[in-house]
C-alpha cells in the first residue's frame, strides 16, 4: 500500500491535463481582485465628483509619455514570449531586460508627473480631486512594482536556462500580469482624462 | 492518462510507504505537521480552533454589555480585575468602553468567527475531500492565508488591551467618528489597529478565496462534473467568488480611511467643527464611505450564510435519507443570491439622505432576494417531508438553522422597505433581524458542520447526548434572547445606546431587558458544554466508524486517520450525484458517489440503464476490434 504524502509541492492532478493550469488560474483570479479594487476607487471618484466641491486642474502631460512607455514595455514583453516559444534564449533575456528597464522608466515618469501636480498646487492632502489622482497612480505603481518583482524572478530563471518552449508557465503568467497592468494604466489614464 | 509519467512524478515528491501501517507523519516534524502545515485538513482545524477562541471572546463581550443593558444599577466592581479602569469610580461600566464592546463584538463575530471560522474551516476541510483532490491548488498560499488571519487576530486581540481602548465606532466604523481621534477615545490607536487587522484579514480572505475557486474548478476528480458536486461545494465556490469581488472594495474603503486618519486627506471629511475648532478638511463625503463599506457589507452577510446553507443542505439530505429536493433549484437559488447580493447594498442607507427614487430601486432588488431564499427554505422543508429522519446533533442544528432563517428572514421583508425602515432603522428590530437570520443561522450552520464532520476531522465521535443538551439550550436560548428584541425595536428602542433608563418611553422595558440578559448569559454558558465536548472528544472520544452517518460524499471513502494526500492509493472516481439516498430498489438506503452504475443494476433508472448498456457495448466493440 502506498501513501502519497505531498509536501510543499504542487498537487498534481490525477487526471488528464485538459483544463487550464491552476497557477495560471490563480493569476487570473488575482487580477479579478485588482479589477474590483480599482473599480471601487474609480466609482468612488465618480460619486464624489457628482456631489460637487471638486477641484479642477490639468492632468499632467507626463502621463502621455508614461503611457507610451508602458505600451512599449508590453510590446517587448510579448516579444520575450514569442522568442521563448521559438527557444531563442538570448532574445528572451534581452526582451525581458528591456521590459524591466521600461517598467522602471514608467515608475520614474509617474514620479515626475507627481511633481507636475505639485507645481499646480495639487497635493495629496487637500481637495479629494487631487488626493484621488495620487491614490490611483500610487496604488497602480505599487502593483507595477509587484509586476517588476515577478519579472525579476522570471528573468533570473531565464538566465538559469529555465525558460524555454517546453517550460512557459511562469513566463506566461508574468506576461499576462504585465499586459494587465499596462491595460489598467491606460484605463486609469483615459478615465482621468475624461472625468477631471 | 499517462499513468507511468504520473507515478514517476509521485516518486520525486512523495514518501512511499510500503508497510500496512498508516504512519504517514514520520517525515514531518511537529512544526511542519501542526503549525506551519500546508495540509488543508490541518489548516482547517487551525481555523476552527481559532474561530472557537474568537467566538468565546465575542460572546463574553456581549455578556458584559448585556449586564449593563439588563441591570443598569448593578455594581460591576467585581469585573475590575478583568476590565481595570473601564469600570468607573462608581463601579459602573465606562460608557465609551460600552461602545467599544459592541464594536468589537460585531467585528469579531462577523469577520473572525462567521467568515474565517466558518468558511476557513469548512472550505478548507471539505473542498479537497469532497471533490476528490489531494490538497488545495496551492498549499503554500493556503498556509499563508491562515497565518495572515492569525496575524490579524493577534493585532485585533492586542487592541482590546490598549489604554485608549479598541475601536468603538460600531463594526461599520463610519467616518467622521472613526476618522477623528478627537471624536472618541476608541478612534485613536484602537482604530488604527482595527484597520491594520482588517487589512491583514482581507489579504487572508483573498488568498483563501483564490485557492478555493481554483481548486474547485481545476482539481475535481474524474467524473465529478459540476452537476455532481455536493451543494456544500457549490456554496463554498459562490462564497469565495463573493469574497473575491467584495473584499477588495472594503480594502479600498479602509485605505482611504487610513489616508484620512493618518495623512490628512479629506476623502470622507468635510466642514467639521470639533470642540469649537474648525478642521481644515474640505470636500469629502462620509456617505461615500457608506457606499464603499456596504458594497462589501451586504455581500458579507451572504459570505456568512451561504456556507451554512451548503452544510445544511448536505446534512439535511443525509439525515432525512432522501435526495435533496430540487438540487438544481438549490444551485440556482445560490447563484441568484450571489448576483443579487451586489445590487442591494444601499438598503443599509435608506436614512442617509439617499435619493428616494434610488431607494425604491434598492427596495425592489432587496425584496427579490426573498424569492431564492424562499426556494431554499421550501426545498429544506420538502427534503425533510416524509423522510426517515435521523436526529443527530448535526441534523438538529441544521433544522435550527432553517427555523432561524425563516423567523429572521420574515422581518427582512419589513426592513427591506424604505418606508418602514425609517421607523425601524438602528433599533433593536434590526438587531433581532440580523442576529436571527445571519448570526444565529450561520452559527448553527457552523455547529452543524462541526458535529457532522468531527469524525472525519479527528477520527473520533463527539458525545451525542451532550450535543443534544447543547442544541436545546442554545436553540431555546437564542429565541428567548432575540424574540423580545423585536418588541423593543418596534417601540423605537435604539441600538448601541449605553443607557435607556432616562427615557420615559423606554424605561418600561427594564424587565424585558433583564430577561434578555439572563437568557443571553445562560445561552453563553451552554456553549461551555460544547467546548468541553469538543476538546474532550478530540483526545478521548469514541473512535469513529468510517462512514458514521452513512453518507454518499467522497470524504467518507478515506481512512479514519488520513495523512497528507487524503487517499492512500488512487483517488476514487465519481459515477453519480451525491444524493442517491433511499433509491428505489437499492440494497442500502445510500449509494456513495464512487459506486459505478454497473454494480447497481437493481436501482438504476431507465436513463442510467441506457448509459450502462452503451458503456458495455463500447467495451465489447473495443475488445472485438483488438482481437
Amino acid at each position: 500500500m502506498k501513501i502519497k504524502t505531498l509536501e510543499n509541492i504542487e498537487i498534481i492532478r490525477d487526471r488528464k491535463e485538459s483544463s487550464i493550469n491552476p497557477r495560471k488560474f490563480i493569476v487570473w483570479l488575482f487580477i479579478a481582485t485588482i479589477v474590483m479594487l480599482f473599480a471601487a476607487l474609480t466609482s468612488a471618484y465618480l460619486v464624489k465628483q457628482g456631489e460637487g466641491n471638486w477641484l479642477h486642474f490639468e492632468i499632467p502631460d507626463m502621463f502621455w509619455v508614461t503611457s507610451v512607455v508602458i505600451i512599449l514595455s508590453s510590446i517587448s514583453m510579448q516579444f520575450a514570449y514569442i522568442s521563448a516559444k521559438k527557444d531563442n534564449i538570448s532574445w528572451i533575456r534581452g526582451c525581458l531586460l528591456i521590459t524591466m528597464v521600461l517598467g522602471l522608466a514608467f515608475l520614474a515618469g509617474q514620479y515626475l508627473s507627481w511633481g507636475e501636480l505639485v507645481r499646480q498646487d495639487v497635493f495629496f492632502v487637500g481637495n479629494p480631486a487631487g488626493s484621488f489622482i495620487y491614490v490611483l497612480t500610487g496604488l497602480h505603481a505599487v502593483h507595477l512594482i509587484s509586476g517588476i518583482i515577478f519579472l525579476a524572478i522570471v528573468l533570473y530563471s531565464a538566465f538559469k536556462y529555465r525558460i524555454h518552449a517546453k517550460n512557459l508557465n511562469s513566463l506566461e503568467m508574468s506576461v499576462t500580469y504585465w499586459h494587465f497592468l499596462g491595460g489598467l494604466w491606460l484605463y486609469l489614464f483615459f478615465f482621468l482624462k475624461i472625468y477631471h | 492518462m499517462g499513468k507511468a509519467k504520473l507515478e514517476d512524478k509521485n516518486q520525486n515528491i512523495s514518501v512511499e510507504d510500503h508497510g500496512a501501517e498508516h504512519d504517514h507523519d514520520h517525515h514531518q516534524s511537529f512544526i511542519t505537521k501542526y503549525i506551519f502545515s500546508t495540509d488543508h485538513k490541518t489548516i482547517a482545524k487551525q481555523y476552527l480552533i481559532t474561530g472557537i477562541f474568537w467566538a468565546f471572546i465575542g460572546g463574553m463581550l456581549s455578556v458584559i454589555f448585556r449586564l449593563q443593558l439588563g441591570f443598569p444599577d448593578m455594581e460591576l466592581e467585581w469585573l475590575r480585575p478583568l476590565l481595570g479602569k473601564w469600570i468607573t469610580e462608581t463601579g459602573k461600566l465606562d460608557p465609551e468602553f460600552y461602545l467599544a464592546l459592541v464594536t468589537m463584538h460585531g467585528t469579531i463575530m462577523v469577520f473572525f468567527v462567521l467568515t474565517a471560522g466558518l468558511s476557513g474551516t469548512f472550505s478548507n476541510f471539505l473542498i479537497p475531500l469532497q471533490i476528490g483532490a489531494r490538497d488545495m491548488a496551492s498549499g503554500f498560499m493556503n498556509m499563508l492565508s491562515y497565518w495572515f488571519f492569525f496575524a490579524s487576530s493577534v493585532v485585533m486581540f492586542f487592541s482590546l488591551f490598549i489604554e485608549t481602548g479598541p475601536a468603538s465606532g460600531g463594526w461599520v466604523v463610519y467616518p467622521p467618528l472613526s476618522a477623528l481621534p478627537q471624536a472618541i477615545s476608541g478612534s485613536g490607536l484602537g482604530m488604527t489597529l482595527w484597520l491594520i487587522a482588517m487589512a491583514l484579514f482581507i489579504a487572508s480572505t483573498l488568498l483563501g478565496g483564490i485557492n478555493y475557486i481554483t481548486t474547485i474548478i481545476n482539481l475535481r476528480t474524474e467524473g465529478m462534473s459540476f452537476t455532481r458536486l455536493p451543494l456544500t461545494i457549490w456554496a463554498f465556490l459562490l462564497t469565495a467568488i463573493l469574497g473575491l469581488l467584495s473584499f477588495p472594495v472594503l480594502f479600498a474603503a479602509a485605505l482611504l480611511l487610513i489616508f484620512d486618519r493618518s495623512f490628512g486627506t479629506s476623502f470622507f471629511l468635510s466642514e467639521i467643527f470639533i470642540n469649537g475648532e474648525a478642521l481644515p478638511n474640505i470636500g469629502g463625503s462620509p456617505i461615500l464611505y457608506q457606499h464603499l463599506f456596504w458594497f462589501l457589507g451586504h455581500p458579507e452577510v451572504y459570505i456568512v450564510i451561504l456556507p451554512a446553507f451548503g452544510i445544511t443542505s448536505e446534512i439535511i439530505a443525509t439525515n432525512s435519507r432522501k435526495p435533496i429536493f430540487g438540487y438544481r433549484a438549490m444551485i440556482g437559488s445560490l447563484l441568484a443570491i450571489t448576483v443579487l447580493s451586489f445590487l442591494v447594498w444601499a438598503h443599509h442607507m435608506f436614512v442617509s439622505g439617499l435619493n428616494p427614487f434610488l431607494g425604491s430601486v434598492f427596495v425592489l432588488f432587496t425584496l427579490i432576494i426573498a424569492i431564492p431564499s424562499a426556494v431554499k427554505v421550501f426545498n429544506y422543508l420538502t427534503t425533510l417531508w416524509r423522510g426517515n429522519i435521523v436526529f443527530t446533533p448535526a441534523m438538529l442544528f441544521s433544522i435550527g438553522l432553517v427555523s432561524f432563517f425563516i423567523s429572521g428572514g420574515l422581518t427582512g421583508i419589513f426592513l427591506g422597505n424604505s418606508a418602514i425602515d425609517i421607523q425601524l432603522h438602528d433599533t433593536y428590530f434590526v438587531v433581532a433581524h440580523f442576529h436571527l437570520v445571519m448570526g444565529s443561522a450561520a452559527f448553527f450552520g457552523m455547529m452543524a458542520g462541526v458535529y457532522h464532520w468531527f469524525p472525519k476531522m479527528f477520527g473520533r465521535m463527539m458525545d451525542a447526548r451532550m450535543g443534544y443538551v447543547h442544541f436545546w439550550l442554545t436553540f431555546i436560548g437564542i429565541y428567548l434572547v432575540f424574540f423580545p428584541m423585536h418588541y423593543l425595536g418596534i417601540a423605537g428602542f435604539p441600538r448601541r445606546y449605553y443607557s435607556f433608563t432616562n427615557f420615559d418611553a423606554f424605561n418600561i422595558f427594564t424587565d424585558l431587558n433583564s430577561f434578555i440578559s439572563v437568557a443571553a448569559i445562560l445561552t453563553f454558558a451552554a456553549q461551555l458544554v460544547f467546548a468541553f465536548n469538543f476538546f474532550y472528544s478530540i483526545f478521548r472520544g469514541r473512535l469513529a466508524p468510517l462512514n458514521p452517518w452513512r453518507s454518499n460524499t467522497l470524504e467518507w471513502t478515506t481512512p479514519r486517520f488520513l495523512g497528507h494526500g487524503n487517499w492512500p492509493g488512487e483517488i476514487p472516481k465519481v459515477y453519480r450525484w451525491p444524493y442517491d439516498y433511499s433509491k428505489p430498489g437499492a440494497r442500502e438506503d445510500f449509494i456513495p458517489q464512487n459506486v459505478p452504475l454497473s454494480v447497481t443494476p437493481e436501482s438504476n433508472l431507465p436513463s442510467e440503464k441506457e448509459k450502462v448498456d452503451a458503456e458495455n457495448r463500447r467495451t465489447k466493440e473495443k475488445s472485438v476490434n483488438e482481437k
